[in-house]
């Protein structure tokens, strides 16, 4: 039985800080995230973001998943300077780099994530809403969700998956990367243009991903340069023994739901068939990183793919049969590890949207984002008879991801929805039930003052003793709604919390 | 070839049920509806394009991330 797949999402944001003649985009994301925390920690405004800092005491982001610790990699920094907050919805919001990153709590299934992340973009809204009070007339920071600047720099929208430490690596890598490739006719947010070394305006006009361009390897463990398909960061943010935690970094950013929605919960459902080793045939490019370059960049969705076996297929075709496979394992297993009833709108969508997507993308606006882009991008092409390369289509393209609501070209599209806004209103400050998430979010929520760290295994307080007490969270399923609720509720302090916690009393 | 053809098969196989769901009435009516909205969007798009759109692309400089 496969482990659940708890799952999360980390997205870092373009941004802008304009009417500054040299703007530093890393102040520029400090100040748009303290104006958020100021605003919600206002007296009056209620809770929503108390000032709690990030707890790095168990981070080793260079651990590598297949068993050693890199030596030839450089391992990724961890900058603690930069402020760095956990918010009373179990979320994670920070400076990365010189990026506003935010990772969403831990979901159980992908239409709560699709939630949590449109939490996370109204966030941002705020952010900027509240950082624009402060900065000086003539000045503002806009805030994008994309992940290319179309001049060579990529930032990040990476998946988190939680999978079974005993499944072996290779067969999680060969799986992976045959979904990682071929799902991109679905995941990807289209950009004009191409970023490849050689490659210009004229020679590719449009394609599917953003992200694409930037991939260089196979499997390793770097994310800023030399970006693998596989990453394998080993940092399980859990028990250790049991779980690893799959850092996908190869996706892009979506705007549509239903986009993120079969994003996540198509690759749920893969990684559940990789647990129980449901998938017997394997599918191997005879050069993965061309594959997933070939994909992107093919708008009529019908290259035949080289397999390492000598033959053919295209991203489709691998769908379907992924799809297929899928139907089965959750006939036949069961559908509680991948989601329970959301992981049945997940296959039927999937089916959906392929079937849609053979026969004519178009349909798919305000489904696909990038179905949904090229319709703008076309559309305006053809009404101004613009050349390809015109400066203003690449405008439109950057302008799609804009998340001010009076200019984002995606908020003027009516695309489908599949959460409510109150809901997602409503999971700006409150956590998700399912997961350890909901005990970081109440606790932060009820007793912030006694709160001197979180990160996402464990919390340290100070209940007034001599000795600061963390109660560690190494099952990221312990710690729901169901587990911890009443307790929550019925505790009238801080200290009666952590006694009844280590069994002291009650 | 042999797995080649397999697959096509199977696409084949499958192709009554998806071209249901593909010509749902849902979906098609989408499309219509959106020939029909396309001239007012772009309308509205004209309204809220960045003024000079040279100088945005220009100046949309990040740093790498990750």
């Amino acid at each position: 039985m496969a482990v659940p797949k708890i799952l999360g999402i980390e997205t870092e944001f373009g941004i802008l800080h304009r009417g500054v003649p040299e703007p530093n985009p890393v102040t520029a994301s400090s100040l748009l995230i303290n104006a958020y925390l100021s605003r919600c920690s206002a007296p009056g405004d209620g809770p929503g973001a108390p000032r709690v800092g990030w707890d790095f005491v168990d981070e080793s982001p260079s651990l590598d998943l297949r068993g050693f610790s890199a030596f030839d990699a450089i391992a990724p920094e961890i900058e603690t300077h930069l402020v760095n907050a956990v918010l009373t919805n179990g979320a994670r919001y920070y400076v990365d780099h010189a990026h506003p990153e935010l990772s969403t709590p831990e979901c159980l299934d992908a239409r709560d994530l699709v939630r949590f992340d449109r939490a996370a973009e109204q966030i941002l809204i705020e952010s900027m809403a509240a950082a624009n009070e402060v900065l000086p007339e003539g000045q503002e920071i806009v805030v994008y969700k994309n992940n290319s600047d179309g001049k060579g720099n990529s930032y990040g929208c990476h998946e988190n998956y939680l999978i079974d430490r005993a499944t072996p690596f290779g067969r999680v890598a060969v799986h992976a990367t045959t979904h990682f490739v071929t799902r991109q006719v679905f995941t990807g947010a289209g950009k004009v243009g191409c970023e490849l070394p050689g490659c210009s305006r004229s020679d590719i006009d449009f394609q599917l991903t953003q992200r694409a361009d930037f991939f260089e390897e196979e499997v390793g463990l770097e994310t800023t340069l030399k970006r693998p398909i596989i990453n394998t960061r080993d940092e399980p943010h859990a028990d250790p023994l049991r779980y690893r935690r799959l850092h996908v970094i190869v996706g892009d950013a979506n705007l549509c739901e239903v986009a993120t929605f079969l994003k996540v919960g198509t690759t749920a459902i893969v990684l559940a068939m990789v647990d129980d080793d449901f998938l017997h045939r394997e599918v191997r490019f005879a050069d993965p990183v061309r594959a997933l370059q070939e994909v992107s960049l093919d708008q009529s969705l019908g290259r035949a793919l080289e397999l390492a076996d000598g033959t053919t297929a295209t991203a489709i075709e691998l769908q379907w049969d992924l799809l297929e496979q899928g139907r089965k394992y959750v006939e036949e297993r069961g559908d509680e590890g991948v989601g329970g009833p959301v992981a049945h709108e997940v296959l039927d969508r999937w089916g959906e949207v392929l079937a849609t997507l053979e026969e004519d993308p178009e349909p798919l606006v305000g489904v696909v984002d990038w179905v949904t882009k090229r319709h703008i991008i076309n559309g305006y092409r053809d009404r101004h008879g613009l050349q390809p390369d015109d400066l203003r289509l690449m405008a439109l393209d950057l302008q799609y991801h804009d998340l001010r609501p009076e200019r984002s070209l995606f908020a003027r599209m009516g695309a489908e929805t599949l959460v409510d806004p109150a809901d997602v209103e409503r999971g700006m400050t409150t956590p998700p039930d399912g997961t350890r998430a909901y005990f970081r979010g109440r606790c932060l929520d009820r007793w912030s003052d006694s709160v001197v760290a979180a990160n996402w295994d464990s919390m340290v307080f100070d209940a007034g003793e001599e000795s600061l007490r963390r109660v560690p969270m190494m099952e990221p399923t312990r710690g729901s709604r169901a587990h911890v609720a009443t307790l929550i509720d019925d505790c009238d302090d801080i200290t009666e919390l952590l006694d009844r916690l280590s069994g002291r009393a009650g | 070839m042999a797995e080649r053809e397999q697959v096509r098969r199977e696409r084949i196989e499958r192709d009554p049920e998806s071209a249901g769901e593909a010509t749902a009435p849902a979906v098609s009516e989408r499309g219509e509806r959106l020939k029909d909205e396309l001239d007012d969007l772009l309308d509205e798009i004209d309204s809220v394009l960045e003024t000079n759109a040279e100088e945005f692309v220009k100046s949309y400089v990040q740093k790498g991330g990750e």
